[in-house]
């Protein structure tokens, strides 16, 4: 029989597999959050997680956490440092991978969490957060992102997080997973690399507001095993992250 | 922060790396003019309704908004608290938050490296925090969740300390290290337990995350919020009466009880 999961659950898979074991990453919130914890419980054990809070953790929270102030984030942390300090190992160049997440996204990985006027009204979005400084500073940085057409943009209306540019000093987005597939975007192109089981190209394609390389015959998004997905469920009984609506309850 | 909103504070500016709830609610009760941060909105739910309202239609007034990225927050908080005009960074570059920024300008390595962005330091005139204990002259132990609690304190040129109990002054001196905020840096020291709820206090109080739902949800509409803002600030006189309209149950479920002491420190000469 295979196990039926949403497509937030294969995400978070894929976010996990984006970890490698000893690696320094800057946790995100949401579905970066569980793809660590799912890491550091199988094929990562000794990944370390920094959060933009001051919080280093080389384990899991210890209960379900909806912000990474929540309580169960700080009990048991191996240190509890300020927000410049995480800060500061970011810049130093001593975090390997970092996750981010936008509202849009343009070829070069460029993500705009600040303001839009793609529906020809002006939308104000909640803005970087740490999302442009680990654009800026991490090693390599995953995107997560929602596939819409809105969503991918040939241009977006402003840059958060800055994607490959001319010059740029260190890291980049290296890859993209999104509701629909895991790409590459380590070239400065969007590529992809597999679409999740029952995706076409075409899908891909008139979901995607720019031109994009699909291959016709690409694999599927390895599907979470009867492990992972026990792990995410234990991580988020209620579904609140990895549910079938994008929206909280 | 509701007492602000009670005594009509008005033309007010914000301060803060990533905010939830509290500055949507300053903002849409109207006391801000205007928004230094890297990210408004409430952090479990997304949109903050208040301050897109303010934002994109000047409801009920008009905010000029300042965008940062964290750290750039953290910096200019940090070179005030150092007593410096800007502290320099690569964050940002190829971004568009630098871009014709008024705190953020490009600045050249004295010493021939690659050019980096200084950024303007930032002086709050009042710092705000809220610590689990500090003494009756306002030397403040906190733990767990920092942030840039400490880079506020030491900026702003008064600080008001919250905690959630005042203790014997030797209690404080039995572990220096844990002393974030010296007292003589601080203004006035509150005792007000339950002071940051709905939000956690690390060993004191539970996130409460029901209300930040609950608020996103009301505050949709000027209406939803304008009925949460008479229930919760205007028809309360002050944080006991919010205390106690929260309820007995509630307090019970978010109160900490349990015990998870640190090892204690030898600190003998």
């Amino acid at each position: 029989m295979i196990a039926t999961y949403t497509r937030k659950e294969l995400m978070v898979v894929a976010a996990a597999r984006e970890i490698h074991d000893g690696e320094v990453v800057f946790v995100g919130m949401r579905l970066p959050l569980l793809g660590f914890g799912l890491a550091k419980a199988t094929h990562a054990p000794t990944a370390v997680g920094l959060f933009e809070n001051g919080v280093i953790r080389d384990r899991p929270a210890e209960a379900f956490i909806y912000t990474m102030g929540d309580p169960p984030n700080i009990a048991g942390a191996v240190a509890c440092l300020g927000l410049n300090d995480v800060m500061s190992l970011l810049q130093q160049g001593r975090v390997d991978v970092g996750f981010i997440g936008g509202a849009e996204i343009d070829p070069l990985g460029n993500l705009n969490t600040t303001r839009t006027s793609s529906s020809g009204t002006l939308v104000r979005l909640p803005g970087s957060g740490g999302g442009g400084d680990i654009a800026s500073l991490a090693g390599r940085t995953v995107l997560i992102m929602e596939h819409e057409p809105r969503r991918f943009r040939e241009r977006v209306d402003y840059i958060t997080s800055p994607g490959h540019f001319p010059g740029r000093r260190r890291g980049g987005p290296a890859t993209l997973i999104t509701t629909l597939g895991v790409f590459d975007l380590s070239r400065g192109e969007v590529r992809a690399v597999s679409l999740h089981p029952g995706v076409t190209a075409d899908d891909v394609r008139n979901a995607t507001g720019f031109p994009i390389a699909v291959a016709d015959s690409l694999p599927a998004t390895a599907p979470p095993s009867a492990d992972e997905l026990a792990y995410i469920r234990r991580a988020d009984p209620d579904g609140f992250w990895t549910g079938d609506s994008m929206k909280p309850r | 922060m509701h007492e602000i909103i009670r005594q009509q504070r008005r033309d007010l500016t914000l301060v803060g790396p990533i905010s939830d709830m509290a500055f949507d609610q300053l903002i849409a009760a109207g006391t801000v003019a205007k928004v230094i941060a890297a990210w408004v909105g409430n952090v479990a739910g997304g949109s903050g309704y208040g301050f897109r309202r303010a934002y994109e239609q000047g409801q009920p007034r008009r905010i000029v908004m300042e965008d940062h990225s964290n750290f750039t927050v953290g910096l200019a908080l940090k070179a005030a608290a150092m007593g410096l005009p800007y502290l320099p960074t690569f964050t940002g570059i190829g971004g568009d938050i630098i871009r014709g920024h008024p705190r953020i300008r490009p600045v050249e390595d004295p010493f021939g490296g690659p050019d980096l962005l200084a950024v303007g330091a930032l002086k709050p005139d009042v710092a705000i925090i809220h610590v689990q204990r500090a003494d009756a002259f306002g030397n403040a132990h906190l733990w767990g969740n920092l942030g840039l609690t400490v880079e506020a304190a030491y900026a702003a040129p008064r600080t008001i300390v919250v905690c959630e109990e005042i203790v014997p002054d030797e209690m404080i001196r039995s572990d220096p290290n844990r002393t974030m905020i010296p007292g003589f840096l601080v203004t006035a020291v509150v005792e007000e337990p339950g002071g940051a709820l709905p939000s956690s206090v690390q060993g004191y109080w539970r996130r409460d995350f029901e209300t930040f739902l609950s608020y996103h949800r009301l505050s949709r509409t000027v209406e939803g919020f304008q009925s949460w803002l008479r229930e919760w600030v205007l028809d309360l006189p002050d944080r006991p009466a919010y205390l106690r309209h929260m309820g007995g149950a509630v307090l019970e479920r978010l109160h900490v009880t349990e015990r998870r002491l640190a090892a204690t420190a030898n600190f003998a000469p």
